[in-house]
């Protein structure tokens, strides 16, 4: 390598928060609308695209609007019209978004929201936990965790390039935990525009209102029955519902895929795509997690491997759709699994838990599965609690105990008087 | 002037019978032209619009939810601008009262406070009619509603004086029996910049309880005996319209009676009620000479 290529080479390394890169991220894959709203800890996303097109750097028509609902409204009817459409947001944002999503996803739009998470009021907290991330489950998007601010830059190509493909046509979530990765400094290689540009060609939309010729009306009434005229058949509702759950099981086959290209040309992949998994070769006890309690788990993983316990972790990406048949087949043969939830299905129990207990149902010498709460509210998730939850779980799952209620590490009850 | 013949509306929609709004829709819509792109929320309109699958009129219709036409308007605006299709492309949000003065009123706000290039028309029927009329703050003084069964006690919310204060380049009236004043005024908005505003009452004969045979008569009473005035408001200019002018003159005004005692939704309203009305439209009238002197 001469110096030149080697100058060349380290300047497209940049030290970034994880909002920064989805901001760039943003940039590369040449988003035409954006329309956002401010809050903490999503804005700095937003002033960084304002900063991009000042300079003209980006080319995109930013709409500062007045609400998130409408920042959402903006973004569906942008993509209708044919444009390549982002966002971003965090927990009350995302709330307020809410009506928009399973428009959005029932329209069949490819917008891409990126979510710095946060927790949901009241009371207020402005940190992190994944409760707003997990409470949009059920709209039909395809949601995506990352563990750190490269694989925001990194997920986000892949998200357009998922939810553009015509065999998909399903907006993404690209999430990331609020302060750990969003405003948190890490290097993060930025690709060439032309390599970005060859991986991510221009949108090709199904609806694209902007083409006037072609008469449409997008997102009328339908009925609880299929409607047969001379003009034509109207669908009814069941049957667009029908085809939004099939394009999500079988968009699994395409973010393989799209993860595989990416992996292939860029030289840098994610697990499987749908997971990544840590020293789980001949490991039998297996620590499941996503996001910011995943990078926390890493940490530990030796630590557990010295007392002899035979200890991996797997790292949650796409949550939606649920990679079930992969998930599946790793955790064949596998003796425990211990779920860290950083949110939590009220009057249940830790939401990655109890959807992988559903996941693996029924596989023949299922895992002992033991989940606990942790970090709510930005509550420093420890090596210590995940430590004594391996501890915990690893002695009931030995005498065979299955425990009914949800269990938190973290909290400091003790210091509370009014407990007393 | 000449009205294009060209419809824009299927034939065979799904309106009521004798529904002001598909007079007000097919003329707008004449005016408007082929280079449109049409956004409506839930409303009457949806109705019209019909079933997934079929669109009834000949341009295109995003349909968006209740709270969302000023956003959904701004985001075709938004997609057509990245474009470069923003200026051969007239972007038409088309709303109800409730979608326009309750729901949609920060989206609206919002749309106009950044300048969005639409046209935004409120037909106002003065309740919520398509979910089985209920009140809403465009429903008017001691109008019964199925959620207003005494009679409503507050007068309607302004909201052509509202979009004015966004400093908006146009703001007008008009209604749904003088189809040709409106048809004008669509034609004269389609080429301003900027947001421009229509408040556009629609007499709805279940909503307001007369025979559908009446809805023109009725119509005309609504501005004959002064209460819904037709004007423009063009870069901050007054301008009466024609069929307004007359009513300058208090003594060319019918009675406000008249049109009240032919509707039933306003059979049991006071004395004090009617009295409020005749004071309502002598102070509106005030003001209108006010501004036509003083400009």
């Amino acid at each position: 390598m001469t110096a030149a290529e080697s100058t060349e080479k380290k300047k497209k390394v940049k030290i970034l928060t994880g909002n920064h890169a989805a901001a760039y991220a943003f940039r590369h894959a040449r988003v035409g609308v954006v329309s956002a709203y401010p809050i903490t800890p999503q804005s700095p996303v937003v002033e960084k695209i304002s900063e991009f097109i000042r300079d003209g750097k980006l080319k995109a028509n930013f709409l500062l609007v007045e609400s998130e609902h409408s920042a959402a409204a903006a973004c569906c009817a942008a993509s209708a019209t044919g444009s390549r459409v982002g966002t971003a947001t965090s927990a009350h944002g995302l709330m307020l978004m809410y009506e928009m999503l399973p428009w959005a996803s029932g329209t069949r739009l490819p917008i891409v929201i990126n979510l710095a998470t946060r927790s949901c009021g009241a009371p207020w907290s402005v940190w992190d936990d994944h409760s707003d991330f997990i409470t949009v489950r059920d709209v039909g998007w395809i949601q995506f965790m990352c563990e750190d601010n490269q694989e925001i830059y990194d997920t986000n190509f892949q998200a357009f390039k998922i939810a553009e493909d015509p065999r998909v046509f399903i907006p993404v979530i690209v999430a990331y935990d609020g302060y750990i990765l969003s405003h948190t400094m890490m290097p993060i290689k930025l690709e060439k525009q032309e390599d970005i540009d060859d991986f991510l060609p221009p949108i090709n939309h199904h609806i694209n209102l902007s083409n006037i010729s072609e008469v449409k009306g997008v997102g009328p009434v339908t009925t609880p029955n299929i409607i047969k005229r001379a003009e034509g058949t109207a669908p009814g509702y069941y049957e667009f519902r029908y085809s939004l759950q099939k394009a999500l099981e079988n968009s699994i086959d395409i973010i393989k895929e799209v993860h595989d290209e990416f992996a292939k040309k860029f030289g840098r992949s994610y697990g499987n795509g749908f997971f990544k998994t840590i020293k789980t070769e001949d490991a039998d006890t297996i620590i499941f997690a996503m996001g910011s309690v995943s990078a926390q788990a890493r940490t530990v993983i030796d630590k557990l491997r010295v007392e002899g316990i035979k200890i991996g972790l797997v790292s949650l990406r796409l949550f939606r759709p649920f990679p079930i048949k992969y998930l599946r087949e790793f955790f064949k043969g596998k003796k425990n699994i211990i779920v860290f939830d950083r949110d939590i299905g009220y009057g249940y129990e830790g939401v990655l838990c109890y959807e992988l207990k559903a996941a693996l149902y029924g596989l023949k010498d299922a895992p002992f599965i033991k989940g606990y709460i942790v970090g709510l509210g930005g509550r420093d998730v420890k090596s210590e609690h995940i430590i004594q939850g391996v501890h915990k779980a690893l002695e009931e799952s030995e005498k065979g105990e299955i425990s009914y209620k949800t269990e938190f590490y973290g909290l400091d009850l003790d210091k509370l008087d009014f407990l007393d | 002037m000449d009205i294009v013949e060209e419809e824009f509306i299927n034939p065979g929609t799904r309106m009521c019978a004798g529904c002001a709004m598909q007079l007000i829709y097919r003329f707008a819509l004449k005016a408007l032209g082929p280079n449109t792109i049409l956004t409506v929320p839930a409303s009457c309109l949806t109705v019209l619009h019909g079933m997934q699958g079929f669109c009834s009129t000949k341009v295109s219709v995003l349909h968006t939810p209740f709270a969302t036409t000023g956003a959904a308007a701004s985001g075709i605006v938004a997609s057509l601008e990245e474009k470069g299709l923003a200026d051969n492309i007239c972007v038409v949000a088309f709303a109800g009262d409730g979608g326009t003065s309750d729901i949609g009123i920060q989206a609206l706000s919002g749309a106009a406070e950044r300048g969005t290039n639409f046209i935004y028309a409120c037909y106002d029927n003065e309740a919520y009619m398509n979910t089985g009329v209920q009140r809403s703050s465009s429903t008017p003084l001691g109008a019964f509603t199925a959620t207003t069964p005494g009679g409503k006690i507050r007068p309607k919310k302004n909201m052509p004086r509202i979009l004015e204060a966004h400093g908006i380049p146009y703001v007008a009236t008009a209604n749904g029996s003088y189809p040709i004043d409106l048809y004008d005024k669509f034609k004269r908005a389609r080429d301003i910049k900027g947001t421009r505003y229509f408040h556009i009452l629609s007499a709805c004969p279940p909503g307001w309880r007369f025979d559908p045979k009446d809805t023109i008569y009725i119509g005309r009473l609504a501005t004959e005996t002064g209460f819904w005035p037709l004007y423009e408001i063009i870069n901050g200019k007054f301008v009466l319209s024609q069929p307004s002018k007359k009513f300058l003159d208090p003594a060319k005004r019918k009675d406000i009676e008249q049109y009240l005692s032919a509707q039933k939704r306003f059979s049991n309203i006071s004395k004090q009620d009617i009295e409020s009305y005749r004071n309502y439209i002598r102070d509106q009238w005030n003001e209108i000479k006010r501004r036509l002197e003083n400009q």
